[in-house]
């Protein structure tokens, strides 16, 4: 991760983004309902929740720091540590497995050099592995940021990954 | 009642109780762990499981929870059924999977919840063979050592923490086996009631820490049933000794007071019992004026010729003092020259507190009657730092609603997240006038900030309201009016209304408003309860003890007696050293105490009255219930409680009424006879002969194994036992070990129940009295017929003044409190005084939050950093932590931004 | 065309169809009707066409929606929530109907909440379903401007709002009731029964808890009838059709709606084509992770929940899973463990300990490090972990797959310990 990026996360979240999350909690029945939106939220531009952002958050959504920390920390789609550019969700549930998963995890290691819950050192990619992600007909399967890449072989593989900046 | 079986056996369990509480009840071993009688169920542990048949022919059975299962008449179960008890002990098998094999070094070891569980399973042997999961530890203040790798995730430090106590930083993280309970980040827990999660955790996650410092096994300490010298609220608890230290304090639960919990400066604050400025033997002030050691005959003799000697002698009795050590000074100097140790303004409000619940107009509620109430109005007082013990009872009342709801949806009481769940947001109303913020707020109905007297008279409208009879207020501001209309409906509309004022409120007419909101709803036949905080664990004894007139330590000082003893008060505390010099200008001063003090310093003769440590005797609360302590320590040493001091003396100057002061139980039969209110002290505790089968009550477990070990390094003689003094109890291992009147109960277990929960077995039902009742004695009964007349005097709305500010005291939960002050890890806590303003009104000064201040109170200059609080009404400012200028607040004062002076 | 209640407005390879498309092709037709039937006559006529749950438990749908207060007893809130949270391995059936069929979901979301006078209805979508996400809400806006949400829907005094909330992660959020937790922003921990949802769930309010499919089933049943839905099943205890699905090494794995009762060997040669060239079935789980191993002899059984069940395993959600010759049962095992120890909330002990031990003892015992022991310990595992023993279903789900494996490949285990090794171990490291 680059020394700006990292410091994006000590700033404090700026009106356009308060105003959002002060938004969704208003459609929301109480507040702190508006918890897992509003982490999504602050997550979607820094890439993670750092502990600065989560007590900010906290207090606009009415709760302590502890709580929301509870909650996010529960949930495996809310980032609490920085990752990388992009966010490499590997499926590793039983169809997968059944389906060259393990040789997908095996060939990202080869490439990028890192193992599920590492980010590369030139903060390009972050591997973490993912239940299911409901694309079994077409295994292996992985997400890339938003996108679902299913029928994963070698080559396909190395594919997406040049085409989000690898280099080999 | 509802009859079941159980494995063949006939019980019957109360109606509304879950299968696992009337198990317990019954005296049947059933391991559990979520599970706490305060907190109810949420079947996380599964530890409880017991097999359920659906009628005669089901010889199959299934499983389920005991502590998830409402009991139906005739309803048949097993505990012993083979399979069920397998996996119970597979329970216990998981729970240890990741649990430390760490009892030899766990300050848990040998009252573990989980230790108990796992012997009375009978899982023994270890089949996981990988590697555990461990987990950094935090560092949460003080108070709490935190050891998460123990930790069997039943959750109930957070259901506690949270739920039941309020706090908002305690918490769980993550999830799977890797749920972690702690804070947010390092740092001291907030609540001023962590110390519970000591007793609340059922392994050794969360430790005491101070008694870390000073550990012993529970198995190695004597234990005496004490009461919590560190407010009015009167908590049971028991006091650890071992080897003459006091070693901790534990809650001991009483169904009418405490119930399970206590506060953090109830447990934490004994510190003073073991410091180095303990008065630990008699001194006498020589020419040079340096304080001598002098054996107890000669002290006795100096203070009897100190008596005789005095054309005048007054004595000033002390709010934390014993009633048989008050008794005792009121005896040698004569009724008419007692005073109580408190200054003008407290012994006011203190009079008017005791008169008002002496009055029998109104039922005075005990703290498990007020966590019931389902309407509260809370009048001037800052209860969560003043009783925080109180405001935790206050804290549930708002449940009360809520229960109802679920109850008519046949949810029963005790499955805790789903009435929550089913509740929401349902609040039973709690409504908060004070100047400052409370730990309350949160749970309150849109708490009004006010100066005192508009506290006052938002009080009396509410009366009046209520009972058109009592005096209205004139000239109300329409939305003070409004309010009093929403509380005196909601009041009206409760089953189990209550009226909470205390005196940190700090203004006669926030009390005598309270006391009219409470007989104006008993006059409208509703079942009211009134509750007045007071300062002190002796307080209202004092007070009750006291001839009705204006007596206090300024009209004591002003006497100029010749001679003037202090008992257990340091008024060198609680009055400017300048004024003191001046008032006992000629004097001769004894004093008698534990700890040094301003006033030991300036005494010719001090003699050292015991701590409660080492004492016993009898405290009324503010509830108006006497209560008696015993002594943890035996000592060998000089200290003795202070009567016996004020009796050897007395007898020394030839005082013919201290004949037959030789045991606590004359004493106690001499108050009852001489005064009135006090005739039921002496069946308070059984009497110091008691004895079960010839035995005294033994106050050290069976396997304590100090006596041989304490000296062995230096000496491998057992020293000779030490012998307890008129007292039920023998000092030793001896005696009998069963289960022993209330009153006198010195330690909590039973056989396979080594910890704390262990407390069923002392229960005549889970969650109602100890077998045999409460103990103590209430005093104050209401009567019928015994309506006082309304209280009258409503003063003024309050007019902020342009160059004055009201000052208001706001008591701090640690520091305030003398005794527990001196603890370290009391004072660890408290925070520095300070005077606080609103932001408009610091504006107003020209003084930003952190700027010095200097406040002229009572002619005194005091400098105060000040602090901002957005709340504080116009015109208020708030002063924090200056005991010694407690007696001169609520007061008009001038202040001024000093100059660029730092603190 | 009619036969295809569920996929009908699907075209393969085409975005969705926007909400004139969707009422061209005679979408929210259902929903008018629906309107003018009133709620009694829509729960009865579900209880008639015997849906039952597609979420995996298969519980029928009528009498939940029976379990509904009625509107006139208590004047209180009530929500519909569709479980599109979709997480058990080796399901794929939901992402489809909300990906490619949004209108339908919401036309059954309308029909239910309509049913049980739900004014607020949640879709809780799993939140790597962006594009479903995506589709949901831009049909929600696209339904509200046509008037079918909101205030006074068609005039019926009746008004709903849809939220589609996006989850935050974690496999048992699609519990019932924990899934109740994670909308009111605490942690996913379920609740316990009684009281039932109906009674109090989403803020202790009356709620009903419906799969996607379900509920997409149910626009038809109000269209057509519940005599025709029932036709559409082979299944006598059952009505209409399902989204079966196959994954493993067939030839052509995918997803075919088909009458309920269909035999899972049917599904496998007609419509997945058998196995590729060189693999054979070993077994097949017929609905996800957490049903027990169908052995090839029983691949006659009717896809339907009392066939299913009658075979000694559970219809799931239908979507079937193959283990082929090549693949290792032990290791097919361990890592659904590994995925239920990975999802356990952390609750109850059972779940959250005993799962993880399961797990390591099967990863043990694939590496070749496994004791003879291990396989007691592993049945104590699956009688302790089962249903009663833990708070909710998700522990039991587990060990489902586990107890039916040490049944039929206890000689597999047995294999792996006595040789100290996986008998299979290179292949799973391969592309497939
Ligand atoms: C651990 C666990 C996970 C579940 N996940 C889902 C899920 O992702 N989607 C779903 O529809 N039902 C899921 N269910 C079942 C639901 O609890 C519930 O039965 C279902 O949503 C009800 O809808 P139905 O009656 O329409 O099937 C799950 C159950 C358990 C115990
Ligand atoms: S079985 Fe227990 S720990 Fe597991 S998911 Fe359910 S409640 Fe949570
Ligand atoms: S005590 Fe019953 S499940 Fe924990």
């Amino acid at each position: 991760m680059s020394t700006v990026e990292q410091n994006l996360t000590d700033l404090p979240l700026d009106a356009a983004l308060r105003e959002a999350i002060v938004a969704v909690t208003r459609e929301c029945e109480t507040p702190r309902a508006a918890g897992i939106d509003a982490l999504k939220l602050v997550q979607k531009r820094f890439g993670f929740v750092s502990d600065r952002h989560l007590a900010e958050l906290a207090e606009l959504l009415g709760m302590t720091p502890a709580e929301l920390d509870g909650v996010a920390t529960f949930y495996n789609l809310i980032f609490r540590r920085p990752v990388g550019r992009h966010v490499i969700l590997l499926c590793d549930s039983v169809a997968c497995w059944m389906m060259g998963g393990t040789a997908a995890r095996l060939q990202l290691r080869e490439r990028l050099g890192i193992e599920p819950g590492q980010t590369t050192a030139d903060g390009l990619f972050t591997l973490l592995p993912i239940v299911c992600l409901g694309c079994c007909d077409h295994a292996p399967a992985m997400m890339i940021d938003d996108d679902l890449h299913g029928d994963l072989d070698a080559a396909r593989l190395d594919a997406i990954l040049g085409h989000h900046g690898w280099r080999r | 009642m509802t009859n079941f079986i159980v494995d063949g056996r006939v019980l019957t369990a109360k109606a509304g109780e879950n299968l696992l509480q009337a198990c317990l009840g019954a005296g049947l071993d059933l391991p559990y762990f979520c599970w706490h009688p305060a907190l109810g169920s949420v079947g996380a542990c599964r530890q409880c499981a017991v097999r359920q048949y659906d009628g005669v022919e089901d010889t199959t059975g299934r499983l389920v929870m005991a502590c998830m299962t409402p009991i139906a008449e005739g309803a048949r179960f097993s505990i012993t059924d083979p399979a069920t008890a397998a996996f119970r002990a597979g329970i216990i098998e998981w729970l240890m999977v990741n649990h430390p094999h760490d009892c030899p070094v766990c300050e848990e070891g040998g009252e573990c919840h989980l230790q108990d569980m796992t012997v009375m399973t009978g899982h023994a042997y270890r089949r996981y063979r990988f590697t555990k999961r461990t987990h950094r530890n935090q560092d949460l203040g003080p108070f709490i050592k935190h050891e998460m790798n123990r930790c069997i995730a039943c959750y109930r430090c957070v259901r506690f923490y949270r739920d039941y106590a309020g706090g908002r930083d305690l918490d769980v993280f993550g999830s799977h086996d890797h749920v972690y309970f702690g804070r947010h980040d390092d740092g001291t827990l907030e609540s001023e009631f962590s110390g519970n999660l000591v007793e609340v955790c059922p392994t050794g996650v969360f430790t005491d820490k101070p008694f870390s410092a000073h550990y012993a096994r529970k198995w190695d300490m004597r234990g005496a049933p004490s009461i919590c010298a560190h407010c009015g609220v009167g908590c049971n608890t028991i006091a650890n000794e071992r080897a003459g230290q006091l070693r901790r304090v534990v809650n001991r639960y009483s169904n009418a007071v405490n119930g399970h919990f206590l506060c953090d400066r109830g447990r934490f604050g004994y510190g003073f019992v073991n410091a180095s400025e303990r008065v630990r033997v008699a001194t006498v002030r020589g020419t040079d004026g340096e304080r001598v050691e002098v054996e107890r005959e000669a002290a006795v003799a100096r203070f009897a010729e100190m008596l005789r000697g005095a054309a005048m002698v007054v004595g000033i009795g002390s709010p934390r003092a014993s009633l048989e050590s008050n008794f005792a000074l009121r005896t040698l100097v004569g009724a008419a020259h007692f005073y109580p140790g408190v200054g003008a303004r407290e012994a006011a409000l203190l009079r008017l507190v005791a008169d008002s619940l002496a009055s029998g107009a109104v039922h005075v509620a005990s703290l498990r009657e007020a966590e019931h109430a389902d309407a509260v109005l809370l009048l001037g007082s800052d209860l969560p730092n003043a009783a925080p013990r109180a405001a935790l009872a206050v804290r549930q009342t708002v449940r009360a609603a809520g229960a109802a709801m679920a109850a008519s949806a046949r949810i029963p009481a005790w499955h805790d997240l789903a009435v929550r769940n089913f509740a929401g947001e349902t609040r039973s109303p709690l409504f908060i006038a004070t100047p400052a913020a409370t730990r309350l707020d949160d749970i309150a109905q849109g708490p009004l900030r006010a100066a005192p007297v508009d506290i006052a008279r938002l009080g009396f409208a509410v009366a009046a309201r209520i009972d058109p009879t009592a005096p209205a207020v004139a000239d109300l501001a329409p939305e003070l009016d409004a309010l009093a209309a929403a509380i005196a409906q909601a009041l009206l509309a409760a089953e189990r209304p209550l009226v909470v004022s205390g005196v940190e409120a700090g203004e006669e007419s926030v009390i005598r408003a309270a006391v009219n909101v409470a007989v104006a709803l008993r006059g409208q036949g509703r079942n009211v309860g009134l509750m007045l905080n007071v300062p002190e664990c002796n307080s209202l004894g004092l007070a009750l003890m006291a001839e009705a007139d204006d007596r206090s330590l300024e009209t004591a000082l002003a006497a100029r007696a010749a001679l003037v003893i202090t008992l257990e008060t340091d008024i060198g505390r609680c009055v400017p050293g300048a004024r003191l010099d001046a008032a006992l200008a000629g004097a001769r001063l004894v004093v008698l105490d534990h700890s040094e003090g301003a006033t030991t310093r300036r005494a010719e003769l001090v003699l050292p009255a015991a701590s409660f440590a080492e004492a016993s005797g009898t405290l009324v609360n503010a509830e108006g219930r006497a209560q008696r302590f015993y002594p943890p320590i035996v000592t060998a040493g000089e200290g003795r409680e202070a009567w016996r001091w004020l009796a050897a003396a007395g007898r020394a100057a030839g005082r013919t009424n201290f004949s037959g002061w030789d045991t606590e139980d004359n004493v106690l039969a001499e108050i009852a006879r001489t005064v009135p209110r006090f005739a039921a002290v002496p069946d308070v505790a059984p009497p110091e002969g008691f004895r079960i089968k010839g035995l005294r009550i033994a106050s050290e477990p069976h396997r304590f194994s100090g006596r041989t070990a304490m000296d062995a390094a230096h000496d491998i003689r057992e020293p000779k036992p030490p012998v307890s003094a008129d007292s039920p109890f023998s000092a030793t291992m001896e005696g009998y070990q069963g289960k022993p009147p209330p009153a006198l109960l010195p330690l909590l277990r039973a056989p396979g129940w080594n910890s704390n929960q262990s407390l069923h077995r002392f229960q005549a039902e889970i969650e109602g009295p100890l077998t045999g009742g409460d103990p103590g004695v209430r005093l104050l009964e209401v009567r019928d017929g015994a309506a006082p007349d309304w209280h009258t005097a409503i003063p003024e709305a309050f007019a902020p003044r342009e160059d004055m500010w009201h000052a208001v005291m706001l008591p701090r939960v640690f520091g305030d409190e003398e005794q527990s002050a001196r603890a370290a890890p009391i004072r660890a806590r408290m925070t520095p005084a300070a005077i606080a303003l609103n932001a408009a009104d610091a504006a107003r000064l020209g003084a930003a939050a952190g700027r010095v201040i200097a406040c002229e109170i009572d002619g005194e200059i005091v400098l105060l950093p000040l602090e901002i609080r957005a709340e504080l009404p116009r015109g208020v400012a708030g002063v924090s932590g200056l005991a010694a200028m407690a007696y001169a607040l609520p007061s008009w004062i001038r202040i001024a931004a000093a100059s660029e002076v730092a603190l | 065309m009619t036969d295809r209640p569920l996929t009908r407005y699907i075209q393969p390879g085409h975005e969705p169809l926007d909400i004139d498309g969707y009422e061209r092709a005679g979408g929210y037709r259902a929903m008018r009707q629906a309107i003018a039937m009133g709620p009694e006559a829509i729960i009865e006529a579900v209880g008639r066409a015997k849906l039952r749950g597609r979420g995996g438990a298969g519980f029928p749908t009528g009498r939940k929606w029976e379990g509904v207060p009625k509107s006139g007893a208590a004047p209180q809130r009530r929500y519909l929530i569709v479980n599109a949270d979709e997480m058990e391995p080796g399901s794929f059936k939901d992402r489809l109907l909300l990906e490619a069929a949004p209108h339908l979901m919401i036309e059954g979301v309308i029909i239910g909440a309509f049913a049980a006078q739900a004014e607020i209805a949640y879709i809780f979508v799993r939140g790597e379903y962006v594009l479903a996400i995506r589709r949901l809400v831009r049909a929600v806006a696209e339904a509200a401007a046509h008037g079918y949400l909101g205030n006074d829907i068609l005039g019926s005094g009746f008004s709903l709002t849809i939220h589609v909330h996006g989850s935050g992660g974690r496999y048992i959020c699609g519990e019932a009731s924990a899934l109740f937790s994670a909308l009111e922003g605490h942690r996913a921990v379920p609740r316990s029964r009684p009281p039932r949802s109906t009674t109090s769930g989403l803020w202790g309010r009356p709620s009903l808890v419906n799969n996607v499919e379900t509920l997409c089933c149910v626009p038809s049943i109000v269209e057509r009838g519940a005599d025709w839905f029932l036709g559409l099943s082979r299944s006598a205890t059952e009505g209409g059709t399902k989204l079966y699905g196959v994954s493993g090494r067939v030839k052509r794995p995918g997803l075919w709606e088909l009458p309920v009762g269909t035999p899972l060997i049917e599904i496998l040669e007609e419509h997945a084509g058998g196995m590729r060239e060189g693999y054979e079935w070993r077994a097949a789980m017929p609905g996800g992770a957490s049903t027990a191993f169908i052995m090839p002899e029983n691949f006659d059984v009717a896809m339907d929940f009392d066939s299913v069940g009658k075979a000694g395993s559970w219809l799931g959600t239908g979507n079937i899973m193959v283990l082929d010759q090549k693949r290792c049962p032990v290791g097919m095992l361990h890592n659904i463990e590994q995925f239920f120890a990975r999802e356990s909330c952390g609750w109850c002990t059972p779940c959250r300990d005993g799962l993880p031990w399961v797990e390591r003892i099967l990863a043990a015992i694939e590496a070749g490090e496994g004791e003879p022991a291990d396989l007691d310990l592993l049945a104590h595992h699956t009688e302790l972990l089962g249903p009663g023993g833990t708070f909710c279903d998700l522990a039991p789900g587990a060990m489902a797959p586990l107890r039916s494996g040490l049944k039929f490949f206890r000689a597999e285990f047995e294999q792996h310990i006595s040789e100290r090794c996986c008998p299979w171990h290179d292949t799973a490291e391969g592309w497939a």
